[in-house]
């Protein structure tokens, strides 16, 4: 402790202590002299002797203050005022370079936040990593994360022993209607077992969470809520505990009140209701309706590997239970963090190591630029070096200059990343938990080592290089203008080659994403898409009681839509076009030979109104349309799609048969069945995936309380959307619609990602292809500069200007071709990793490598024609005069 | 000139920290006291003595302060420390045990 105040002592007051050291020394001298002029001598005499045996002052004080400890310190400094000197000499150079380190650190801070926010940083919960997403499987593989059937949940929490708890959540919308004047609004919520909260180990702030008795059918409802809604809504009332809200229409009674901390499964959540509550005991039961998240908390000391090994053994069981619905026969776990994450993980990394790419490419341009410096100045080296200099201390010199430029660049990339996270958040409002991205702590410490290691590798490049082995030749080399050494030069070559071959894996993987993106945009989905609005609307339960209300609503509201001016057609309808995938069910058709055991039939599931087809332009291939009147109870018919007849009825004429179908659980097993009544082409259910088989049953039979309209206009669609919210309100003022949409905007939103991960690499590839295309200009500049006496001996002797010019262009291009064929060859590796973000374009795409290689080597000659050219014209007279 | 190896390598602290259990001293007066000592044999030279002073003092064994000196003027005085007492019980253990096995071998060898 004593210690380190005395050596603090010394680091602040060095100033002090030196004038001390001097008086000491000072003292001892003077004793000297005064011995001697004692022992007789005059005092010229003494004091000469007394120098004698004293030695070298300055060196005795130098010895003396290396014990203090803070050499180092004070050597750094020095190098670092020589550094920023050296720097200020060239400030264009300088300004460049912070300018690309900003660049490159900050694009890899910006995605190392977003990495380490969505992907790597634990949930807030107590022992987050026992916690695990489980999931339904197929043995065979075809699909590992089917969301759970409740009885199948039932059967997993009652044997599985590997787990404390296991409990479910079920992303839901309610429609919080308006008491005392308030609007309504549409909220999403969180339907959970009880014992959600407890596992998760979350509290309340106010009131309590579920108890097992809320979470049953025929209690009272409940419902918790989120801080944010209490606070927002509700103006933070105390006293809201005890207090009754309406949630579609019917009573909640406020038994708490959650930590505005909690954000997952995600921070949009506003309340949640007991699931076994809120749902029908009849569907909680079956193991065929599978859209229940489930969630465990493992026995510490079980591993995922041994839970799923006997979730699998049960779930094999129950598939031998239920051979013939869809069941399935194994189970698949995730850690927790992994089941939001896990599609998002490839893009992501992708990204970063572009990011990680660019950042290399930065780096070795520096260097390059920094050892051409250090070229120039191999005579000042050797001088220092003949004189004794440590080569150490001369590496380290180096290495401070480029740790500064690296720091500069670091801190303004830090500031480029703040922004460039805020804008990320911004473009890609579908990552999961982008409220928890920001900059902390863990992303500055990444920062600081990313700017050392940079600082290391740019200094330490050219420092290396120059090599002071031959001190002599360099000092005799030095006074001629010829030849730089051969060594720098190959350096600079591998570099540049190096450099190059990075460019090419990004340019192709950039080429191969805006490939896809573009096939992806070029899909025809098969139905109407511009000038097309949609917004939900989920009727409340409370006030929609049966299926007579739900489809006189619904048909009152198509025809207020339809007489808008402006409207060309309006439907409704569970799910449109591009949506993606919602829903499917099994079905039989009674006209075919039974089935082996075991194997089901499976189609989508849409609900149309009669317009569907009409409206959305999706042609009619055979047979009829739904007519207006049309009802389940009474004209069980039902529409299916192109792909439907191809795979069910090849060679067969689907119109008359009849489908087995239950997508309600309202249909008696054995019964008639739906016959089909007409045939339509496909329509796709996202811009990505193949049609799917599909079969539309009449919207109007009242089952489905949600759905979405969509109306096609004549004028631009989002000038529609108040007054059809107008005719809405007309019809039940307290209504509130979602997700007012066009179906363009649908569509963006389906290729949000690969839009976004194309153009983010196409403009880091564009980035480096630029620095690729600086090196090579510098390098080749640099290699003609010092062989221009060469360059004039052979033009007088005769060489062609042209010849002169191949030369040099060949001597530019050569690292350029090595480091394209390597890259290359790296592309084709890079792209297997990126080919899960691929569609329609194989990894190995002749056309884009082609491309790529194409836009380099122009991109290449390009930047050493100049320098070539200017080889070429080189006046010998001149060239050799300058010797 | 004064190189630290003119001395057996490490002694230079022993001498220091003995001088000094005595009372405390300015750098000239060790190196008188240790030049008187040895019947004038050991010339410690300043190069040695000054860095050693700094280091001894760096490592927390003997602590310094500015006083008057017997001519009056302002110098630098040394004295040991606790730790540098205990350091000297440990150095002087040990010189003893190294002489001793020096001895040993000259005088057999």
């Amino acid at each position: 402790m004593q210690k380190l105040l005395l050596k603090l002592r010394m680091l602040f007051r060095r100033g002090r202590a030196g004038d001390q050291l001097q008086d000491e020394l000072q003292f001892h001298m003077d004793q000297q002299v005064a011995e001697n002029i004692a022992a007789g001598m005059s005092h010229a005499e003494a004091r000469r002797a007394a120098l004698r045996t004293f030695g070298n002052p300055a060196a005795l004080r130098e010895q003396a203050r290396d014990t203090w400890s803070w050499q180092w310190l004070e050597l750094l400094l020095r190098d670092l005022r020589f550094g920023i000197r050296r720097l200020g000499r060239t400030p264009a150079f300088s300004a460049l370079a912070i300018l690309v380190m900003a660049l490159g650190i900050g694009a890899n801070v910006a995605l190392f936040t977003v990495v380490h926010s969505v992907l790597l940083k634990p949930l807030p919960f107590k022992n987050q990593d026992q916690l695990v997403r489980l999931y339904e499987a197929n043995s065979k593989g075809a699909f590992q994360d089917n969301v759970l059937a409740g009885g199948t949940f039932a059967s997993w929490q009652s044997q599985a022993k590997s787990f404390d708890q296991m409990a479910l959540k079920k992303g839901i919308v309610y429609n919080v209607s308006g008491a005392g004047g308030q609007l309504p609004e549409v909220v999403y919520a969180q339907t959970v077992t009880w014992n959600f909260f407890p596992m998760l180990g979350v509290e309340a702030t106010q009131g309590r969470v579920f108890l097992p008795s809320d979470d049953r059918v025929g209690v009272n409802a409940t419902v918790v809520l989120s801080g944010g809604l209490w606070k927002r809504r509700y103006g933070g009332d105390p006293g809201i505990v005890g207090k009754t809200i309406l949630l579609d229409a019917r009573p909640y009674l406020v038994i708490g009140v959650l930590p505005d901390w909690l954000n997952y499964p995600d921070a949009k959540v506003q309340l949640w209701t007991p699931i076994y509550h809120e749902r029908s005991p009849v569907v909680m039961a079956m193991h065929t309706a599978h859209n229940l998240d489930a969630i465990g908390r493992l026995k510490p000391g079980v591993t995922i590997r041994q839970a799923t090994a006997e979730l699998n053994s049960i779930q094999r069981q129950i598939r031998q239970q239920f051979p013939d619905g869809p069941v399935n026969d194994a189970a698949n776990i995730r850690p927790i963090l992994d089941g939001d994450v896990y599609q998002l993980k490839t893009g992501l990394y992708a990204m970063f190591a572009a990011t990680g790419c660019l950042l290399l490419i930065a780096c070795l341009n520096i260097a390059n630029l920094l050892v051409a410096r250090a070229a120039t100045r191999r005579r000042e080296t050797a001088v220092r070096t003949a004189l004794g200099g440590s080569r150490a201390r001369l590496i380290c010199e180096q290495v401070t200059e480029s740790l500064v430029l690296c720091c500069a660049g670091g801190v303004i990339g830090l500031l480029l990343a703040e922004s460039a996270v805020r804008w990320l958040i911004h473009a890609r409002h579908d990552i999961p938990r982008a409220d928890s991205i920001h900059v902390d702590g863990m992303v500055i410490v990444f920062t600081l080592g990313v700017m050392v290691i940079c600082g290391l590798l740019v200094g330490l490049i050219p420092a290396l290089s120059s090599n002071d082995k031959h001190i002599l030749t360099t000092l005799q080399e030095s006074s001629r203008s010829y030849s730089g050494g051969h060594a720098g030069l190959r350096l600079r070559r591998g570099l540049l080659g190096l450099q190059v071959g990075l460019t090419v894996v990004l340019l192709t993987s950039a080429g191969l994403l805006l490939k896809t993106y573009t096939r992806l945009r070029a899909v025809d989905i098969g139905s109407a898409t511009h000038d097309v609005l949609t917004m939900e609307i989920n009727l409340p339960r409370g006030s929609y009681r049966t299926p007579e209300q739900i489809v006189s609503f619904y048909e009152r509201l198509s025809d207020r839509v339809r007489q808008l001016p402006g409207v060309q057609g309006a439907t409704v309808a569970t799910i449109l076009p591009g949506e993606g995938h919602k829903r499917d069910d099994v079905f039989s058709i009674r006209e075919h030979p039974p089935l082996p055991k075991g194997q089901v039939l499976d189609a989508s599931t849409f609900f149309v109104d009669p317009n569907y087809f009409n409206t959305l332009q999706i042609p009619l291939l055979q047979g009829r349309l739904f007519q207006p009147d049309e009802r389940l109870d009474h004209t069980p018919g039902v529409i299916v799609n192109q792909t439907f007849v191809s795979q069910f009825f090849k060679g067969e004429n689907p119109l008359g048969k009849h489908l087995l179908s239950d997508p309600d659980g309202q249909m008696e097993p054995g019964g008639p069945g739906l016959e089909i009544v007409g045939v339509t082409a496909d329509a796709r259910e996202s811009v990505s995936d193949d049609p799917f088989p599909t079969i539309y049953f009449p919207f109007y039979s009242g089952q489905e309380r949600s759905g979405t309209l969509a109306v096609r206009t004549a004028q631009t669609p989002s000038s529609l959307a108040i007054p059809v919210q107008q005719a809405i309100a007309s019809i039940d003022p307290d209504l509130a619609v979602s997700n007012v949409l066009t179906m363009d905007q649908i569509l963006d939103y389906s290729t949000l990602s690969a839009s976004f991960d194309a153009t983010l690499l196409f403009a880091f590839a564009v980035i480096s292809l630029l620095l690729a295309a600086v090196g090579l200009f510098g390098v080749l500049s640099y290699i003609i500069a010092q062989r221009t006496t060469e360059i004039g001996i052979r033009i007088a002797l005769g060489a062609q200007r042209e010849q002169v010019m191949r030369l040099m262009l060949g001597d530019g291009l050569r690292p350029a071709i090595v480091g394209l064929v390597v890259g290359l060859i790296a592309s084709a590796g890079a792209a297997r990793l990126i080919q899960s973000m691929l569609y329609g374009t194989p990894p190995v795409d002749p056309g884009v490598y082609v491309l790529v290689s194409a836009t380099l080597l122009a991109v290449a000659v390009l930047a050493c024609t100049v320098p070539a050219w200017r080889a070429s014209r080189v006046d010998p007279m001149q060239a050799l005069r300058m010797e | 000139m004064g190189k630290p190896s003119d001395l057996v390598q490490g002694t230079l602290d022993l001498l220091i920290l003995k001088t000094l259990s005595i009372e405390e001293r300015h750098g000239w007066a060790i190196a008188k006291r240790i030049q008187q000592m040895s019947g004038e044999i050991l010339q410690v030279q300043q190069g040695s003595l000054y860095p050693a002073l700094h280091r001894l003092e760096q490592q927390g064994w003997i602590k310094a302060k500015w006083a008057e000196s017997e001519t009056g003027r302002q110098a630098k005085f040394y004295s040991l420390t606790a730790a540098g007492r205990k350091q000297l019980e440990a150095e002087t253990a040990n010189w003893a045990r190294l002489s001793e096995a020096i001895n040993l071998v000259v005088r057999e060898a």
